[in-house]
């Protein structure tokens, strides 16, 4: 097990890291990792501030700042499976000499995925700060319900961790248009995850698919554990406790976890039987 | 036996139109065919806009301003276009080894990202009215269109100087090499706030709003909107008139400023012998 560590994640996570990384130099990088996650939220914050009466203290401005600058994860490691696929099979065309590596694949994307939660990390840590600072998000950070925060972080990763695997598996199947796969699952996740607005505001004949979404609920335990009461103010899953919400978290992470197992055998069997492991999408 | 051999004579303003037309079709031909591509370029925008109408729909905000949102949300497609299938479009043919060929090949580079901008105006078009006749539909959006030939112009005007622009970055973007990636995506989000693609420009003061206009869109949607919507005119920056007067100098601006650039590429390709190497 730590030899498969040591011969795999670890050289897999600092690949990933030059790859997000060094293509440019240290300046831009920093700039370039400041300037996309503060455009991103600050459309949202013009949004408000362009038709909202209410000050910065109304429950829903925190509610779409914070749900804005949590899924960043989701396009980085989620959909960031997909993508470290893609760029190893088409950009680098190395992806057929790290399937004959003595390697194991799925620690390989584990450990590419650190990469790009290290990443988000960076874009989620510049959001939050500069909504405090500047945004006027009303975040205290000796409110912050630590232990739940971390807690909802472990499992909420892990099951963005255990999705990538299963997008970036099925993704090595595909030859036409598998640039999109990581994009609009991100995209489809966002509309129906209540990442930016509550459920209840979607027709009610999709809002059950929103309460099927993993990310429904990491993201109300997010906003629980850094706003206290505060995040209670939407109704959607005011009903839930915030054990019943680590549970369904829990059981739909174990769920991920079963079906990565289970997509990773079957994906990799079409893939080596279809000659995929070396396909051009001719992008 | 005699071969046929298969030339064409054809030199100067016919050769260049030409290289347009055979530039133009597979962008209008080819991307018809590829069903995935229309399906996930309207697909992807549509979502992006369908997020933003329902946080405004949470925010209790004006009906107008889901309207706003739809006209946003559908000219992303053509930012998405211009960024990934014109400025980009020279680094995939690096990639792709076709470059040397667009360069040895006896045509103008002018005439051919003049085909792929015609192209991909005219294909794009498609999946912007399909965003907007969709979103229109599902979120019940009411135009008020105060003048249609004005907001023709202004259409017309802004995709002239928007694909102006992408052939600048055609040209700027061989220079790049694997950073090319890392510079579209830079250009997404923070050009989707500048430009104002879910809310009035005018929200930034004058000042702002003003250098956003270097980008074409800017002004483009702010004057589309106030043409379009009853409320448009008191929440614009500045009146159609002068936009439509600043989109045209951003036209010729634009395209002038690309043939330039290019020029500069090509002696520098010649210069260098690096242009069309993808190991860079």
């Amino acid at each position: 097990m730590l030899k498969t560590f040591r011969n795999t994640f670890f050289p897999a996570a600092w690949l990933g890291w030059q790859i997000e990384s060094n293509w440019t130099d240290p300046f831009l990088f920093i700039i370039f990792s400041i300037l996309k996650p503060i455009a991103s939220v600050m459309i949202l914050v013009f949004m408000y501030n362009a038709v909202s009466r209410n000050a910065a203290d109304s429950p829903i401005y925190s509610y779409i700042y914070l749900g804005n600058a949590f899924y960043i994860y989701v396009g980085a490691v989620m959909a960031g499976g997909s993508y470290s696929i893609l760029d190893d099979r088409e950009r680098y065309r190395s992806l057929k000499y790290i399937y004959i590596a003595p390697i194991n694949i799925p620690i390989y994307l584990l450990g590419r995925a650190v990469a790009r939660f290290i990443t988000g990390t960076i874009a989620v840590f510049i959001t939050l700060s500069a909504g405090v600072l500047f945004f006027k998000v009303p975040l205290n950070i000796l409110n912050i319900n630590w232990l739940m925060l971390i807690s909802a972080m472990i499992l909420g990763v892990a099951c963005l961790t255990f999705m990538g695997i299963v997008l970036g598996m099925w993704t090595l199947t595909l030859r036409t248009e598998p640039w999109f796969i990581g994009e609009a699952v991100a995209a489809a996740l966002y509309l129906f995850s209540g990442a930016i607005f509550p459920i209840t505001i979607l027709p009610t004949i999709l809002q059950p698919i929103g309460f099927i979404m993993p990310m429904t609920y990491w993201l109300e335990l997010i906003r629980r554990s850094l706003l206290g009461s505060g995040a209670a103010a939407f109704p959607t899953l005011a009903g839930f406790s915030d054990i019943q919400l680590f549970g369904i978290l829990g059981i739909i992470t174990l769920a991920f976890g079963l079906i990565a197992s289970f997509a990773y055998r079957f994906f990799d069997k079409v893939a080596r039987d279809n000659g995929m492991i070396d396909a051009q999408s001719n992008f | 036996m005699t071969m046929t051999t298969l030339t064409h004579t054809d030199t100067g303003w016919r050769l260049f139109l030409r290289t347009i037309v055979a530039r133009a079709y597979p962008r209008i031909i080819g991307q018809q065919r590829e069903k995935s591509w229309i399906f996930f370029e309207t697909f992807l925008p549509f979502i992006a806009t369908c997020g933003y109408v329902f946080v405004y729909r949470a925010m209790n905000a004006p009906e107008d301003y889901i309207g706003f949102v739809i006209v946003g949300g559908a000219m992303t497609a053509f930012w998405m276009n211009v960024m990934w299938s014109m400025s980009a479009q020279m680094y995939w043919e690096k990639e792709n080894g076709n470059l040397a060929l667009y360069i040895m090949a006896p045509n103008n580079m002018m005439a051919i990202l003049l085909g792929m901008a015609i192209g991909g105006m005219f294909a794009t078009t498609l999946r912007a009215i399909v965003i907007i006749v969709l979103g229109s539909w599902f979120f019940q959006v009411h135009f008020a269109i105060a003048s249609f030939v004005q907001l023709f112009a202004v259409f017309m005007l802004t995709l002239t100087a928007l694909y102006g622009l992408g052939m600048v970055f055609a040209s700027l973007f061989l220079l790049f090499g694997r950073d090319a990636w890392q510079v579209v995506s830079l250009f997404q989000e923070p050009v989707y706030f500048l430009s104002g693609f879910y809310f009035p420009v005018k929200s930034f003061g004058f000042a702002v709003a003003l250098i956003a206009s270097v980008l074409p869109l800017t002004l483009g949607m702010d004057a589309m909107r106030q043409l379009s919507f009853a409320s448009g005119p008191t929440l614009g920056f500045i009146s159609v008139e002068i936009e439509i007067v600043g989109l045209m100098i951003l036209s010729v601006m634009f395209i002038a400023l690309a043939k330039y650039a290019l020029s500069v590429i090509e002696r520098k390709a010649i210069e260098e012998g690096t242009l069309t190497d993808r190991r860079r």
